[in-house]
């Protein structure tokens, strides 16, 4: 088991080719080349951060305004989920609530995790951590739906006084919630939880 | 595995994920190379991938720009039936900073798949047809790897769904053209996405550069 680093090489992340550890670019495919992600623990941080301060008012302000000739409605996201689970339809009220709250709050704690476990240099299930970074990094996107959703109803739902709907401040914040987590999972370098393993050839990561 | 010493360096890959070295050994079609630490795919060839990948690359293209102009969902209530489009959603948010969440719902729906689709055709299309690699084609692949995650066709589609049933109560909501034509970009641009093997598109992107007379891939850059 050697690794990259400990031949002295730097492996390019985006078309896999190992370099001289020197090396600034990736020769094949022309990218930035670095051993380690510098500072990726920071930016994941800044990122998390900035993705939970927008998942604050994402929950408090209502998503959709929903204008009728009789009433008018004002849905938070969770709001938004119990009215569609009281016509019936379960299955997509479920859909809604994994994507928009059981999604971000996983997220929200894995990262924290990841993050957390490197810094501790820990040494405990890196497969499974490995597996849990890729797992995040494929799920965050589908948080997206509901922005979707609103970004569709709006357009569709002008039908002058009979019923109008207009999306609330949390559209925008959710959608920076999800885009920010999103950049925060990419700031993670997944090389950093293989490096405080104990290494078989004797040579520690430093 | 062989020290890292006796091997070329073109032949040792290094995994994404963990860093740790392997001799990148020629792989068979239909098998896979897999990092025997961390279990990341590393190679993984698809007998006449790139006729597909590129068929269905322009099978998308075809796609995404039809979806633009054909209406995606149509409502009926009181007498009034409005249809949308994707231009529609794009130009409707009238109001301030909300702009933002449709000029970015837009990109993700319709740029960033359009863009993913030519840029791959475009590296693609000499592999396929076994000619020498066009210009920029390298950073043409790297983009529409780096895209990956911003397409989000098949999430659009869902949401389609959902909005259908979310106004259910209010008036009755039909699924125009255009939403049948994201289901099915969202099956392709999965099997393209499924279909390709990064380190075997570079590895050709490698050879077909190197025709009599160009020499090798440009030198790397090295720090003094």
């Amino acid at each position: 088991m050697t690794t990259a680093r400990q031949a002295g090489l730097v492996t390019c992340r985006t078309c896999a080719r190992v370099w001289p550890m020197q090396t600034e670019s990736c020769g094949r495919c022309g990218m930035p080349l670095t051993s380690r992600e510098p500072m990726s623990l920071q930016r994941v941080w800044a990122w998390w951060l900035a993705g939970l301060v927008c998942y604050i008012p994402a929950n408090l302000y209502p998503m959709l305004v929903t204008e009728t000739l009789t009433s008018r409605s004002d849905d938070t996201i969770i709001g938004g989920a119990i009215e569609i689970a009281r016509h019936g339809d379960l299955g997509i009220a479920l859909i809604v609530l994994i994507a928009s709250v059981f999604i971000p709050v996983i997220k929200f704690i894995a990262i924290g995790y990841l993050a957390l476990s490197v810094r501790m240099r820990s040494q405990k299930t890196p497969v499974a951590r490995m597996h849990l970074f890729e797992v995040i990094e494929f799920i965050g996107r589908w948080s997206m739906i509901d922005v979707f959703v609103v970004a569709i109803l709006s357009a569709l739902v002008q039908l002058s006084v009979v019923a109008s709907i207009q999306p609330g401040p949390a559209a925008l914040a959710f959608a920076l919630s999800v885009i920010f987590t999103m950049f925060s999972a990419k700031s993670f370098d997944p090389r950093l939880i293989w490096d405080y393993l104990p290494s078989r050839a004797g040579q520690g990561a430093s | 595995m062989a020290s890292p010493q006796d091997v070329p360096r073109a032949e040792l890959i290094g995994c994404p994920n963990c860093d740790l070295l392997h001799h990148a050994k020629h792989v068979a079609d239909g098998e896979r190379a897999i990092c025997s630490r961390c279990h990341t795919v590393l190679i993984a060839p698809r007998a006449a991938a790139y006729n597909r990948a590129l068929a269905l690359s322009v099978a998308n293209l075809i796609l995404v720009v039809a979806a633009v102009f054909h209406p995606f969902l149509e409502i009926h209530a009181a007498g009034i039936v409005n249809r949308v489009s994707l231009l529609d959603v794009a130009t409707s948010f009238g109001s301030g900073a909300l702009v933002v969440v449709s000029v970015t719902s837009v990109a993700m729906i319709l740029l960033v798949p359009l863009l993913r689709a030519v840029f791959l055709a475009y590296a693609l299309a000499p592999l396929a047809l076994q000619h020498r690699a066009y210009p920029g084609a390298r950073w043409a692949f790297r983009v529409t790897q780096q895209m990956k995650p911003w397409a989000m066709t098949e999430i659009f589609a869902i949401g389609c769904a959902v909005a259908l049933v979310k106004v259910a109560d209010l008036a009755r909501l039909n699924f125009g053209p255009a939403f049948w034509m994201f289901i099915v970009l969202s099956a392709f641009v999965l099997l393209v996405d499924r279909s390709l093997c990064s380190w075997s598109i570079w590895a050709a992107l490698d050879e077909a550069e190197q025709e009599p007379g160009r020499g090798t891939a440009p030198a790397p850059t090295v720090r003094p």
